[in-house]
């Protein structure tokens, strides 16, 4: 198909969108690795020189290494085992021919098109505000004492806004899955005497098996940097200090830019040990 | 056994009446074949049989016991559906063992009735496949072994061979018959492929508009249909219908005449007409006659080494004792 001229004209036309992103990812992850290597504290005394591995032993032997990325992992598998779980039972429910089908199904996406700051702030004001918010006043309303929601279960507060945001994006993928579904196979099914709940077990959860786990590698690679979140709700106290909330800390309130980017190296090693290992988990699900 | 008798069955989506009151009876045993145009409510019927459908009228009773509220599952039946409809993550082990661990038969008996279907069904190599790995013919056959296992007292087919090339088609049809044969149990068989009816079926049911125009074995549906719809659908190729003064003669308001009832004569035929198309079959050569004065195409079955070409004069005797006669309505004349 391609000549050889057309291929140098492609060729120069892809250019500028390659060199872009090839400088968008480049320039900032050499200058992290390049910081990650000194001792740079902007407000005292800027770049100090060359420190070699200093950094990197700090960063993991500093008493926050450890919870952190337990944090970190805590929210992730929270979130991904919320929105997975009622991903799936919504996309069933929405894919019953209901009344008011249209509306109910940009209703249930709306929460993705909430940015993650204002959602937070949302959640944190007017629900789990301990005297004013909606939660604290049912609460209230059965006369029980109101929950101090972020400061008594941190974790599982931040864990239930991030859940609420991406809801809409497990129950978008799974409802396309669960409508691919051959229909004619669920009547098989029936036919050979599978009760409902045995058709849900062995034939639309194998089948929804691929969405499930593109849900779960897309999810986690933008779960492990979730931020917005713990920023404005508990700052990281109360537990909720992620990897990338401690790398924020370390930078910008520490003031110390080495430390910092040695972090921000592991977690992008972090990141790209779960993207193998969850690429392989779909390469095996597609092979099959 | 195996007998479903049909009372005033109706069924509607919404205001769409599909099936009128309809009334029918499958004998034990017997190869049923449900044919008519597409549309006319072949699949609803079987679909109301299997229970994939609620009635909205009338009864259905399974060897004399009322079977309308019984759920699918329950009626004893197997289905073989026009997609297969195997589970795909399953292999062809598991999907044909899924109905007898869905009724917890003991695991030996499982395997049994396994290894028997393979060898039935020319299956016992793929056991261990995915049903993405085999061809057309073979998924077929996983279907039926998942059928067969369940030891049904009726086996339900909604147009199973459509998918499959036309040589695969006709290897499958003697399969079917074969078990059939065999198992000596009641089928139900859904096609428009009259070809396939007339091969397969002891009993043919011919629909159309969700009305049954005509039930009988296929030589009666052949020698007497009951009106010109059967009559043209019933025999390839098509009968000829004749309207006109070569009706009135025989008193009719349609007289219809088969190809194959129409010889070729050379000279002082009663009919004269010139050749439009010739089908060169091999056996046979199927001539479409034009300027008859009769019909505007008199199709004519003749013997393969008959050669006449496009434009030539033809003349067709037709064999008198086979005029079929109808009247205004379309319905026979005795
Ligand atoms: N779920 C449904 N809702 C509304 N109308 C339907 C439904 N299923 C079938 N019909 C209508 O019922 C009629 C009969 O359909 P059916 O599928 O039984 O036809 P068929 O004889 O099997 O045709 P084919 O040979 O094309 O498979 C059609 O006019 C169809 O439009
Ligand atoms: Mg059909």
């Amino acid at each position: 198909m391609a000549t050889r001229h057309s291929r140098s004209a492609a060729r120069l036309m892809m250019a500028p969108a390659v060199i872009l992103l090839l400088g968008w990812m480049l320039v900032p992850l050499t200058m992290t690795l390049w910081f990650s290597f000194r001792k740079y504290l902007p407000m005292r005394g800027g770049d100090l020189g060359g420190v070699g591995f200093d950094n990197y032993v700090r960063f993991v032997t500093s008493s926050a290494f450890w919870p952190s990325v337990q944090a970190t992992l805590v929210i992730v598998g929270g979130v991904l085992a919320i929105t997975v779980t009622f991903g799936v039972l919504l996309a069933l429910l929405l894919d019953q021919p209901i009344w008011g089908q249209g509306i109910v199904r940009i209703l249930v996406i709306a929460p993705f098109f909430v940015m993650p700051t204002v959602s937070a702030l949302v959640w944190k004001n007017m629900f789990m505000d301990p005297v004013n918010g909606l939660l604290a006043h049912l609460w209230g309303f059965f006369g029980a004492e109101p929950v101090q929601w972020l400061s008594q279960a941190p974790l599982a507060s931040i864990i239930l806004i991030v859940a609420w945001q991406w809801l809409p994006f497990a129950t978008l993928i799974l409802l396309t899955a669960i409508q691919s579904l051959d229909s004619e196979q669920l009547e098989a099914a029936e036919m050979d005497g599978a009760p409902p709940l045995s058709r849900f077990g062995h034939i639309v959860l194998p089948h929804l098996g691929r969405a499930i786990t593109v849900v779960v590698l897309i999810q986690t690679i933008f779960l492990l940097s979730i931020f917005a979140e713990i920023f404005v709700t508990t700052q990281g106290s109360f537990g909720t200090r992620t990897l990338t909330y401690l790398i924020y800390q370390r930078v910008l309130e520490s003031q110390n830019v080495g430390l910092g980017s040695a972090g921000g190296i592991y977690a992008v090693i972090l990141a790209n040990i779960v993207a193998i290992f969850l690429m392989r988990i779909v390469g095996k699900n597609l092979d099959a | 056994m195996g007998q479903i008798t049909l009372e005033k069955v109706t069924k509607s989506f919404g205001d769409v009446e599909v099936i009128p009151p309809l009334d029918l009876t499958i004998q034990d045993g017997e190869f049923t074949v449900f044919v008519g145009p597409s549309g006319c409510g072949k699949s609803t019927l079987l679909r109301l049989i299997a229970g994939l459908e609620d009635i909205s009228g009338g009864t259905i009773s399974i060897d004399g016991q009322d079977a309308t509220s019984i759920p699918p599952a329950k009626r004893g039946l197997a289905m073989v559906f026009q997609s297969y409809a195997l589970y795909p993550h399953m292999s062809v082990r598991k999907n044909i063992a899924f109905p007898m661990r869905m009724a917890g038969l003991p695991k030996d008996e499982q395997d049994r009735r396994i290894a028997q279907a393979a060898e039935a069904l020319n299956l016992t190599d793929y056991l261990d496949r995915r049903p993405g790995q085999l061809s057309g013919g073979q998924r077929q056959r996983v279907a039926i072994g998942r059928a067969i296992v369940r030891e049904p007292s009726a086996f339900l087919f909604d147009e199973p061979l459509s998918n499959l090339d036309a040589a695969l088609r006709v290897g499958m049809r003697l399969e079917i018959s074969e078990l059939h044969k065999r198992l000596a149990t009641t089928m139900i068989y859904v096609t428009h492929d009259q070809v396939e009816a007339m091969t397969m079926a002891d009993r043919i049911v011919v629909l159309r508009a969700g009305h049954i125009e005509q039930v009988g074995s296929p030589l009666e549906l052949y020698r007497s249909p009951r009106n010109t719809f059967v009559a043209g659908f019933i025999g390839s190729p098509r009968m000829n219908f004749i309207e006109g003064a070569a009706a009135q003669a025989l008193g009719a308001h349609t007289i219809g005449i088969r190809p194959e009832h129409i010889d070729v004569a050379a000279q002082d035929a009663p009919w004269q007409g010139t050749v439009g198309v010739a089908e060169h079959l091999g056996s046979d050569t199927f001539f479409h006659v034009h300027g008859t004065g009769l019909a505007e195409t008199l199709t004519v079955r003749a013997p393969g080494e008959v050669s006449f070409r496009h434009g030539d004069r033809i003349g067709l005797a037709p064999r008198t004792q086979e005029f079929h006669r109808f009247d205004a309505e379309g319905l026979r004349i005795a």
